[in-house]
């Protein structure tokens, strides 16, 4: 079968795109880090790829405001990128490549397209790197989660990772189309305050996708989570005999394989 | 246009008298000694000629403490009061000698280049660096530990032609942040100091998406005036890259960051005491954007051979950077070529400026074209300043006129050299033990609370978790252990191969520390040979092979003018070279930093107390048996390794007595200890043990704690079956002392005969079992039951320190 070839974007700044190619590569893709200039300048093709992925890190140092400069570039290609998400690919914006999907207004989903939410800083103001529980949405329609365990665990980093919203109307819309895809829980799976909430996102939300699945942003980082002994506690545990975060890849590749 | 460089003719260095000379030393900053301004003056004398500043400058800079080591390098005659031991060199009689004894096949590259380089398998090379960048954090303690992170990530980026930055550590000494004594109005509080250095690391390392893994932090108030920075990189490089040469005719390519004013005179000082005259403007300004910019196009020039030589702007900019590489050959610099951050700066100023972010590469030029394109589609700007000549001469220019005509010779061997004098005198310590009688149970509880909320024991959580310890995908045993994943880990474990994606080689680097400056006030010999014993222990402790460990020094001194500082600093040295040949472990590459030292405004000088960090680097050789040290299950069997003496001496319990200085300094053997460590790693690597941990500060009692609570498995422990000397009879010399080379190990019941068959012949002990009940349970010597503790009690006493003290507040004053 076909490798799909999982498009990587880098700019100055970017910083997990080697572990985000490793994922792909062994969930059967093709990786191609692809520098954004590469793109501007037409070399590469964004539309040759089958899967887009704006990986973690700090793009132009999340100068002004995390992903913001990133995304204001991103607009200036926002029509092809448009075309790749309404084609059906698999696009994946993983933590900082997250914030720029919101600040591109392409997440959450909305007629207008115009940025409906932002990330603001931790409640703790200041940078944090720890492991969340989570909890996905099993009605959700999202391509990266089908078939994965309902309560899952994966590392989060950031500063600037609280979800927000502009009106009250679009968590409303989020909810209403099952586009809420993970939520910090507790042990109990119940949503719950910090640190289970490492950073006091709106409503608990990790993770959000557009209503048909196939554009997600997540802020935890599943490319970090490829195998069981990237888990804090694997010398304790035998449960894992992988990391779940491979699963979110494979499904992306089995999505265009299909 | 900028002006043209101002010559010092006008000022006649070549016929000033030695006040003169020292005058303009004070006047430009130079922090060159008298001796050295003579040689400058008899060279310039011999040239009959009057130098140009940029012509000092160079020299000052290339002769500093920081860049020479003179100190380290210099002839010493060291007495003791016994012996008298003269050295010509005492770095190469010492450290290094012992490196060179030992001949390890897998050194690559040690003490000559930017960092020390081991292999690490068939392909690939490990290369490790840790500087220190401690006068400008007293400073500006934020922008200071930030360029501290650049640029020993740039000294890995330097290293032969280049490795790739894979992790990072970071340790500290400073004061206690609730310090509450007097400090004077020019010092900044150690509070100020700890979160600024914590988030100069954190925001650089974050941003290069290196991960931070381990480290370590000493508090001692005696840091608050000099507080101690130390930023390691290591890196992961093929073997073909550990190689650089220079050939005439090679184009001189800085690349990355713009030159500015900022930095000048870094070098110089960083050689000199500070005093409440020491200008910020000395420290860097960090940007880590243009660094990971820098980053990501050097290796792939490296990996297209674009370039045969590189190394990295640091202290003195490109006069020392063009310096070092064209020492074999020579150097034609046109300073115009330069690309500035603005347009008023000096020759002079653009030669030493040590503007962050900026590599020099020796390129061939038929390979320009592609590094152009190369550097054209990262965004990263470049320039060749010059091209490497066969001249033996370092010859720069600014628009046609000379301002730099050196002989290499000179430049790089001109320094006087004189033999400084070093005195130790050894004084007699009373012990610390108490009267004999019955154990006092509430004293001991007492001091057990203490001890676990010391601010040298308490979590380091609060630091971890603002690092980004987990980018790469690499970091497969976190600092963080346990089942909440915040107990205190021994060694982090980092797996190179997710950077090169061979993901079914489990081949990995265990990293960890060894550092503790109260043994070094009362004997800094026995503070080496521990500071290697505790980095030793640390990596056997999560199934690191010791057999092919290496050592890196940091020694931070005070003023080593003064004989009784180097002194001390020459007993550590013995000591590195001692513990390094007994303990078969290699110092492949090393640093110091002298005049860590205060002078007040009264002309008081304080200097810290002399320190050595050794860090210690080993494979693990399958990572997929790495242990951690959290308790696994209950009613497992609880083994003591090692010997148990009276040696409170620097201990946390001393101090808690309020006798400090008073006490044997334990004492390393490390002949017996290397034979334990052995039979250990082989138990672990059997899979015989479940958790191991050893003891350090707070002995006994703060190991099994914390194994304890980071298990939630409560443990019991008898004192009497504690193997140890006769002189230890009581319970508080057992639960406390903090004799080296010793593990409290966790084996399962079915596992013990395998395990006791793997450890035949150490001295071992059965001490107790874990057990179900999350309390930490102490049986006295005398049989009787001396405490039983809650766990959760001492794991918020130990939890709770720092997080209260830094204020962990939550943006608008209420937790989610």
């Amino acid at each position: 079968m076909k490798r799909p070839t999982a498009l990587i974007l880098r700019v100055a700044g970017t910083n997990c795109d080697l572990e985000t190619a490793n994922a792909f590569k062994l969930a059967g893709a093709q990786a191609e880090l692809t520098h954004i200039n590469a793109i501007k300048s037409g070399k590469t093709k964004l539309l040759d790829a089958d899967i887009l992925v704006i990986p973690g890190g700090f793009s132009y140092g999340d100068d002004v405001a995390a992903g913001r400069i990133l995304a204001n570039e991103l607009k200036g290609m926002v029509r092809d990128i448009k075309t790749f998400i309404r084609s059906g690919r698999p696009v994946l914006g993983i933590c900082n490549g997250f914030q720029v999907l919101v600040k591109m207004g392409l997440l959450p989903h909305n007629k207008t397209e115009a940025q409906n939410a932002s990330f603001t800083w931790n409640d703790s103001a200041r940078f944090e790197a720890r492991w969340a529980r989570l909890r996905i949405n099993t009605h959700a329609n999202c391509l990266f989660t089908k078939g994965l365990p309902e309560m899952i665990e994966l590392p989060v980093a950031h500063a600037e990772g609280k979800f927000v919203v502009k009106a009250p109307k679009v968590l409303e819309d989020l909810k209403r189309t099952n586009s809420v895809v993970l939520r910090y829980v507790n042990e109990a799976g119940e949503p719950a305050g910090y640190p289970y909430n490492p950073n006091g996102s709106l409503f608990n939300i990790a993770a959000i996708s557009n209503p048909e699945g196939n554009c997600m942003g997540i802020m935890p980082h599943p490319e970090r989570f490829i195998t069981r002994y990237h888990h804090p506690n694997w010398t304790r545990q035998t449960f894992h005999k992988e990391g779940i975060g491979l699963e979110m890849f494979r499904n992306a590749v089995l999505h265009v394989q299909n | 246009m900028p002006t043209q460089t101002l010559p010092l003719s006008s000022l006649e260095l070549t016929r000033a008298t030695v006040k003169e000379l020292a005058e303009l030393n004070r006047r430009y900053g130079w922090s060159l000694s008298a001796d050295e301004l003579s040689a400058v003056q008899a060279h310039f004398r011999s040239e009959s000629r009057e130098p140009t500043r940029a012509e000092v400058e160079t020299i000052a800079q290339t002769w500093s403490e920081h860049c020479k080591h003179k100190t380290f390098t210099s002839a010493v005659r060291y007495s003791d009061g016994k012996k008298t031991i003269r050295f010509k060199n005492l770095l190469k009689e010492t450290v290094f000698e012992a490196t060179q004894k030992l001949k390890k096949p897998w050194c690559l590259s040690v003490f000559r280049d930017n960092a020390g380089v081991v292999a690490f398998d068939d392909e690939w090379a490990a290369a490790f660096k840790v500087e220190t960048h401690n006068h400008p954090c007293a400073i500006e303690p934020y922008g200071g530990a930030a360029t501290g992170v650049g640029g020993v990530i740039r000294d890995v980026l330097g290293v032969g032609v280049g490795a790739k930055p894979i992790f990072g550590t970071d340790v500290f000494c400073l004061g206690t942040p609730d310090y509450a004594g007097p400090l004077p109005d020019d010092v900044n509080h150690p509070r100020r100091t700890f979160s600024g250095v914590v988030g100069g690391v954190r925001d650089y390392g974050n941003r290069m998406g290196i991960p931070t893994v381990g480290g370590a932090i000493h508090f001692d108030d005696d840091f608050r005036f000099n507080p101690l920075v130390f930023c390691g990189t290591v890196g992961l490089m093929p073997r073909w890259a550990v190689e650089k040469r220079v050939m005439p005719g090679d184009l001189i390519v800085a690349l990355g960051g713009r030159t500015g004013k900022d930095g000048l005179h870094g070098a110089t000082f960083s050689s000199a005491a500070l005093d409440d005259s020491s200008s910020p403007a000395a420290v860097q300004i960090g940007h880590a954007i243009a660094e990971k910019r820098v980053l990501d196009v050097l290796l792939r020039a490296r990996d297209q051979k674009l370039y045969r030589s590189v190394t990295d702007c640091g202290a003195g900019g490109f006069s020392s950077a063009v310096g070092e590489l064209a020492a074999d050959c020579g150097a034609k610099v046109r300073l115009e070529n330069a690309k500035l951050k603005a347009a008023d700066l000096e020759a002079w100023e653009i030669w030493v400026s040590e503007s962050q972010e900026r590599m020099v590469l020796a390129v061939p030029p038929k390979n320009l074209k592609a590094l152009e394109a190369l550097c054209a589609s990262e965004d990263v700007e470049w320039c060749v300043l010059g091209e490497f000549t066969n001249t033996g001469k370092l010859e720069v220019s600014f628009h046609g006129e000379p301002v730099v005509g050196l002989d290499m010779d000179f430049l790089h061997d001109g320094l006087p050299k004189k033999e400084r004098v070093a005195v130790w005198s050894p004084v007699s310590r009373p012990s610390v033990k108490k009267s004999s009688g019955p154990t006092d149970a509430a004293k001991v509880r007492e001091a057990l609370h203490a001890l676990i909320g010391h601010w040298n024991v308490c979590s380091r959580a609060w630091v971890i978790r603002q690092y980004d310890h987990e980018v790469q995908g690499g970091s497969v045993i976190k600092a963080l252990q346990g089942t909440q994943a915040d107990g205190p880990g021994d060694a982090a474990v980092v797996w190179p191969h997710a950077a090169t994606g061979k993901l079914d080689d489990y081949r990995a680097l265990a990293v960890a520390h060894g550092m503790n400056p109260a043994y070094g006030r009362i004997d800094p010999y026995a503070m080496a040979m521990n500071a290697a014993d505790e980095a030793l222990r640390n990596l056997v402790c999560v199934g690191a092979d010791i057999s092919r460990a290496a050592f890196l020094d940091n020694f931070c001194w005070g003023n080593p003018e003064d004989p009784k500082v180097l002194g001390g600093l020459v007993r550590a040295a013995l000591g590195c070279k001692d513990a390094s040949l007994a303990f078969h472990v290699p110092f492949i590459s090393g640093k110091d930093s002298m005049y860590n030292q205060y002078k007040d405004a009264k002309g008081e000088s304080h200097n810290i107390p002399g320190t050595l960090l050794i860090s210690a680097l080993a494979p693990v050789t399958d990572f997929r048996k790495a242990i951690t040290m959290d308790f696994k299950a209950p009613n497992d069997l609880l083994y003591l390794l090692g010997w148990t003496s009276d040696e409170l001496g620097g201990s946390l319990y001393a101090e808690w007595l309020g006798k400090p200085l008073e006490g044997r300094v334990p004492e390393v053997e490390p002949g017996s200890a290397l034979e334990s460590m052995r039979a250990l790693s082989a138990a672990i690597g059997k899979g015989l043990v479940s958790a191991c941990h050893d003891l350090s500060e707070g002995g006994l009692a703060v190991a099994a704690a914390e194994m304890a609570f980071s298990g939630e498995l409560g443990c019991s422990i008898d004192l009497d079956e504690v193997n140890r000397s006769k002189e230890v009879d009581a319970d508080e010399v057992a639960l406390f002392s903090e004799s080296p080379s010793r593990f409290l190990i966790e084996v399962p019941a079915d596992k013990e005969k395998d395990f006791l068959k793997a450890t035949r012949g150490q001295p071992l002990k059965k001490i107790g079992t874990t057990l179900a009940n999350p309390v930490l349970r102490i049986i006295s010597m005398d049989g009787s039951l001396l405490i039983e503790e809650g766990l959760d009690g001492l794991k918020s006493r130990w939890n709770n320190r720092m997080p209260a003290a830094m204020g962990a507040q939550f943006k608008n004053g209420r937790k989610p």
